[in-house]
């Protein structure tokens, strides 16, 4: 019985020390990464490449998300607006929702999954066949060359994604609202202009999406140079890239909405 | 992948991405006409604001002229102090007067102001002296069912 407890105390006291440790780990290793930010900048086209992977290859899915999210707020905004008779309200709702929360957040949550894992998944499977190594034998330092421009180039990537994503989503919340229920296009935009504020919704929606692209790719590049060079580790490092980062995001949400938001 | 090629898909990438924070702020956010015009401050005193707030609109004649910037309190008279800025290209008389409005039953609150006929101008640091509270529904119905109870009760004797 009091073995029993004092084993479980010690799996707890083992499992919290491994949390900090990999923590402690995890922001070294950013540190590590923030001081070779100079190696990144001055050889630009490895930056440029990793924008390439991570950004416009994101760019369909993101878009079309986007489009898809705007036109069903659209359809469910109208539904619930019209029982109180505000339906022109259509378009503040459908900005609003957009640019301070889903933009970011879908988009962070989208580029995770599509950007994130195939980060992971390239720096895991590097380590495990000993590439990583070999850049250190010819005396190349694989966080300059490797992860350093990775994670620029997520960072750099997110704002923009977020930025689309809202838009596509406000052009299908007007196809539905203007086009499809036929809601009158100049209520439409003039209450929504009335109601965006530049600093309060859209400069800190993009503040969010900066955030949440460097938490994303942080972990990203993280879970992916501290992978198990086996073939079980990469696959495991890539699905708990995808679930942190998720987690992460609406977290970080939560915390960043609370001081932008509160008591507006 | 060529080098140039990635470079014009990144450059693309880049271009519309910054396309779509442009569109966001001077579609969507008004970014235009809103802050970024210049103008002057005046302010005006009110007995109750109601349902007033910061960045509610001001008009003039149902036209946008500026936006409540500031409410406070003052200490002395316990009047509402609501500084206003209005655009530059806009001009009124110094017995202008300014009354809280909704637009609609549960509309958004805004400042009208109505043009007097004085000569004289308003300019930055003036105060509107003539005004006109918000109108608290609560009060109006609580006033109309004390005189439907008083005349009820003339009635009955």
């Amino acid at each position: 019985m009091v073995n029993g407890l004092l084993r479980g105390l010690e799996r707890l006291g083992a499992a919290t020390r491994k949390a900090v440790t990999r923590l402690g780990f995890a922001s070294r290793f950013l540190i590590a990464v923030l001081r070779h930010t100079p190696t990144a900048f001055l050889r630009l086209p490895l930056t440029l490449r990793e924008i390439y992977f991570a950004g416009v290859l994101s760019l369909v899915i993101i878009v079309l998300s986007g489009l898809f999210v705007g036109m069903v707020l659209g359809l469910q905004g109208y539904d619930i607006l019209s029982r109180y008779g505000s339906s022109e309200a259509l378009g503040t709702m459908v900005t609003l929702s957009l640019v301070r929360e889903l933009g970011p957040v879908v988009a962070a949550l989208l580029f995770a999954g599509r950007a994130g894992s195939a980060i992971t998944a390239e720096i895991g499977l590097m380590k495990t066949t000993d590439q990583l190594q070999a850049m250190e034998m010819m005396a190349v330092d694989p966080l300059a060359r490797v992860v350093a421009p990775k994670f620029w180039g997520g960072v750099i990537s997110m704002p923009f994604l977020a930025a689309l994503f809202s838009a596509s989503g406000v052009f299908g919340g007007y196809l539905v609202g203007v086009q499809l229920i036929g809601l009158d296009s100049g209520a439409f935009w003039s209450n929504m202009q009335a109601a965006v504020d530049f600093q309060l919704d859209i400069v800190n929606g993009i503040i969010k999406s900066a955030v949440f692209g460097v938490i994303v790719t942080w972990i990203a590049v993280f879970e992916g140079y501290d992978t198990k060079p086996t073939a079980e580790g990469v696959s495991a490092a890539t699905t708990r890239t995808v679930v942190e980062a998720s987690l992460a995001v609406l977290a970080a949400d939560f915390i960043l909405t609370v001081f932008m938001f509160r008591g507006v | 992948m060529s080098r140039a090629t990635i470079d014009v898909w990144v450059g693309i990438f880049v271009a519309i991405g910054l396309g779509a924070m442009v569109f966001l702020s001077l579609k969507a956010g008004n970014l235009l006409t809103t802050s970024n015009a210049p103008g002057y401050r005046v302010e005006a005193a009110f007995d109750n604001i109601g349902g007033l707030k910061t960045r509610a609109p001001v008009k003039a004649a149902g036209v946008t002229v500026g936006r409540v910037e500031s409410i406070t309190l003052d200490p002395v008279t316990y009047q509402a102090v609501a500084t206003l800025r209005i655009e530059r290209q806009y001009e009124f008389t110094r017995d202008t007067i300014a009354s809280i409005l909704t637009s609609g039953l549960l509309g958004e609150v805004y400042v009208g102001l109505d043009v007097g006929g004085d000569e004289e101008m308003l300019a930055d640091g003036h105060r509107i002296s003539k005004t006109q509270s918000a109108i608290v529904l609560e009060k109006l119905v609580g006033q109309f069912m004390l005189n439907q109870a008083s005349s009820l009760a003339g009635e009955t004797k």
